[in-house]
Order: structure tokens, then C-alpha cells, then sequence
């Protein structure tokens, strides 16, 4: 279903939506700006304190020991103090954004494996991508949108979303884990994948 | 660059969660580089792993954790570690075939002309691609002649093709530059080079694909695909 944006706006306000959690979102890509453009160590300090907790519950969730846990955190929290600067062209939220560095942090460490695909994608500006003056505006809007999604999906989809992306587990081992064929998760995940994209067709 | 044939989006949600084998994900990669409606997929993915980390109920940091992470950041500028905001490199995507995708370039560099190709059959090289030591899946590199054809063969597991350059067709349909078959191990398919030029290509499988036919079950051990 493709939802308009200006659905979202003054008393049209979806039932769904949570006016706290986008004000939260909000506040964090003030909270990177301010990082990144004047090494703010209070502000970091504030992200850290919503960000930190939640990275390691993930970590622990796809079967870290509390001390690597710990430990890849903190890097990914790191790595987001370093690349600070990066994230204006990124077009996502910072919720999204800090996902991506703490994936690859635990594919570095977890797999051994080099990450420098997922590194070389990452890390690049394409030059059709550039970002456009209404980046930071939609970015809002995409996030609420993203939210109210995820939590919105049903509760099949919301499983099989859930142990790919905080269990780490491919669809091979979610179909063994579940019980149900390679097919079944296939066409659960592409279901979850269109509900989330139709509803953001417009602002990515 | 216009393509016609994408992942499927259940492997670019693999992709964005991270559950991708090696093999898999640097194929996608290579195909993101030249494909800006996937990369749009996979964004609208991560988004939805982002909502996800947001959601989680936090985990207890160790005492002092912010302490010691700020004590790291600064002992990393003391030793002239850069903390400053890093500068983005701007890639332009270039066209499959010139060179080869960036996401290769850590393996094998990205010049088509330094590739070693080791002939495997009549009309067909390949150059295997060396993967970090716990890869569960194999990556190489294609090179078939015009008119030639793999042998028909269904597959062990999944396999992702990327065309680099040339184009062959199947019974799927027509693959060219920058197009991806993404396909599950039901499939059978017997590809035939239709462009005048070889065509070369970036295959990621999970398993030793076994032939069906006689001649391709005794390529098999030559090939290895």
C-alpha cells in the first residue's frame, strides 16, 4: 500500500505512528551534526547513552559473551564518532546508519571474513546519489515511516525480519530453525521487504 | 546503465542484514555499484534494521564504558589517528567491461586485461577467486565464447551470475551488461553466449554444481562449477 506523505502531516497523523520516537530520531541526527561539526563530546555522550545499549543487546542477541559484546560496542560507537562526518550523505536515519556499522563490525569479527564489500559500497558517494536539499527533511518523515512499518508488520513477517537482522541468521538456518522450507522464507522476507518499500517509494 | 535482471529481494535483504556468504555479497556489491534502484532496496532494508536496533531493549554497558571509548578516541588522535571527519570517495560507476567492479578490486585489481584464464573446455575460461579462509561459497570469474554454452545443469544450491560484459540468454530470458541471475537450486538452465564478443561474467555458488549432461558431468571435474 503506498501511503502519501502529507498523510502523515497535522491532524492527519496515522494511529500507528509515534510522534516520540520520531522526535527521538530527530534528536539524533542533531546529535551527529553536532559530532561532526564540532567534535561535541556531550552530544556524543547522549548518543551513546541510547545507542550503546541497544548495539550491545544485538550483539548479544546473535551469541556474543558479554565481553565481546562489550567490545564491538564500543567499536561500532567508535567508528561512529570517526565517521561522523560521513553521515550527512547518508540517506537514512541514524538508527540505520549505526545498524550498518555494527553489521559490519560483527561480520569482521564473527566470520572473519573480509568486509571490504560491504566497506566498498558503504564507504562510496555514487555520483547519481548526491543528496538533495530535502534530504534532512524527508529524512524525518522516512524514519516515523520505517518505524511504524517494522513494528506494523505481521507477526510471521516480524519474525523472520527480526532473525536476519538481529539474530544474524541466513534464510538457510532460519527455514532449519523454523521448521518451514527455504521457499516459505523466502517469500515471507520479500513480502516484509515490499510492505516497507512501498510505504517509502517516496522518500528514499 | 539500465539492467533488467536484479537480485531477488530476498538476497538483498541478506544482503543488508549481513547474512550473506562472501561470495553472494561481494556479486551484489558489484551489482549495487551499477544499479541505483538495488541500492535503493537495500537502504529501505537497513532501514528496516535500524528500526529493529531502535527497538531493542538495551543491554547494561560496563561500568566506565564511555570513559574508556573516549580514552580509545583520544589515544587514537595522540597517535596522529585521524579523527576528523573522513573525506567520501566519489566513484564514478563505470560501465562493465572497461574495468572490473570495485568491489573486486581487493581481490584481483580491476583490470580485465591482468586476468590469468585458465581454459576449462572449448570456448570457456575461468579464474577462481581466492575468498577469506571460512567462505562457505566460491566465487570466480567466467569467460565463454560467442555461441558457446555451459552445459545444462540445475544446482546444488543458489547461484548469482553478474554479466560483466557480453550477454548470453537462457530460459529465463536475455542477460546482458550489469544484469544478475539470481537463482535457487531448482533451476535448470542451459545459457548460451548470443553477443559477438566473449562474455564474461562473475558467478557465486554455494555448492559444486553438478551437470546433467555426460560431457558436462565429465567437464565437471575440469571446470569445478
Amino acid at each position: 500500500m503506498f501511503v502519501p506523505i502529507s498523510t502523515f502531516h497535522g491532524s492527519g497523523m496515522s494511529p500507528t505512528s509515534d510522534p516520540a520516537a520520531s522526535d527521538t530520531a530527530e534528536r539524533h541526527l542533531d546529535l551527529i551534526v553536532k559530532i561532526s561539526t564540532d567534535q561535541d563530546k556531550d552530544a556524543f555522550a547522549e548518543l551513546f547513552q541510547w545507542f550503546g545499549p541497544r548495539v550491545k543487546a544485538m550483539m548479544l542477541k546473535l551469541g556474543a559473551n558479554n565481553d565481546l559484546a562489550e567490545d564491538l560496542m564500543q567499536d561500532t560507537m567508535m567508528t561512529v564518532w570517526m565517521k561522523a562526518g560521513q553521515f550527512a550523505s547518508w540517506k537514512g536515519s541514524a538508527g540505520a546508519w549505526i545498524f550498518t556499522i555494527a553489521r559490519n563490525k560483527r561480520i569482521d569479527r564473527f566470520r572473519r571474513q573480509s568486509t571490504r564489500h560491504y566497506v566498498d559500497v558503504d564507504g562510496m558517494e555514487f555520483a547519481d546519489d548526491s543528496p538533495d536539499g530535502e534530504d534532512m527533511v524527508l529524512a524525518d518523515e522516512r524514519d516515523r515511516i520505517v518505524s511504524n512499518a517494522t513494528a506494523g508488520l505481521p507477526e510471521e513477517l516480524r519474525e523472520i525480519v527480526r532473525l536476519a537482522f538481529v539474530e544474524e541468521k541466513s534464510q538457510t538456518e532460519i527455514a532449519s530453525e523454523l521448521g518451514i522450507p527455504l521457499g516459505t522464507v523466502k517469500s515471507r522476507t520479500r513480502r516484509a521487504y515490499q510492505k516497507i518499500r512501498d510505504e517509502l517509494e517516496d522518500v528514499l | 546503465m539500465n539492467t533488467t535482471h536484479h537480485p531477488d529481494e530476498a538476497t538483498l535483504m541478506e544482503y543488508a542484514a549481513g547474512t550473506l556468504d562472501e561470495a553472494f555479497a561481494v556479486t551484489v556489491s558489484c551489482h549495487l555499484e551499477i544499479c541505483p534502484d538495488c541500492r535503493k532496496s537495500v537502504r529501505a532494508a537497513e532501514a528496516m534494521g535500524g528500526a529493529m536496533l531502535c527497538e531493542q531493549v538495551g543491554a547494561p554497558v560496563a561500568e566506565g564504558s564511555f570513559g574508556r571509548l573516549l580514552e580509545k578516541i583520544s589515544a587514537a588522535s595522540g597517535e596522529g589517528g585521524n579523527t576528523a571527519p573522513a573525506v567520501m570517495e566519489q566513484v564514478q560507476p563505470q560501465s562493465p567491461g572497461s574495468v572490473l567492479p570495485a568491489a573486486l578490486g581487493s581481490y584481483i585489481g580491476r583490470n580485465v586485461d591482468e586476468i590469468r584464464w585458465k581454459r576449462i573446455g572449448p570456448g570457456v575460461w575461468q579464474h577462481p577467486i581466492r575468498l577469506s579462509d571460512g567462505a562457505k561459497s566460491s566465487l570466480r570469474l567466467l569467460r565463454i565464447a560467442p555461441g558457446r554454452s555451459v552445459p545444462e545443469h540445475g544446482h546444488g544450491g543458489q547461484e548469482i551470475t553478474l554479466i560483466l560484459s557480453g550477454a548470453y540468454r537462457d530460459e529465463i530470458g536475455y542477460f546482458g551488461p550489469g544484469d544478475v541471475a539470481d537463482l535457487d537450486e531448482d533451476i535448470e538452465h542451459q545459457p548460451r553466449v548470443v553477443s559477438d564478443e566473449d562474455c564474461i561474467c562473475l558467478a557465486a555458488t554455494e555448492k559444486p554444481t553438478r551437470f546433467k549432461s555426460l560431457a558436462g558431468r565429465l567437464l565437471q571435474p575440469f571446470v569445478g562449477i
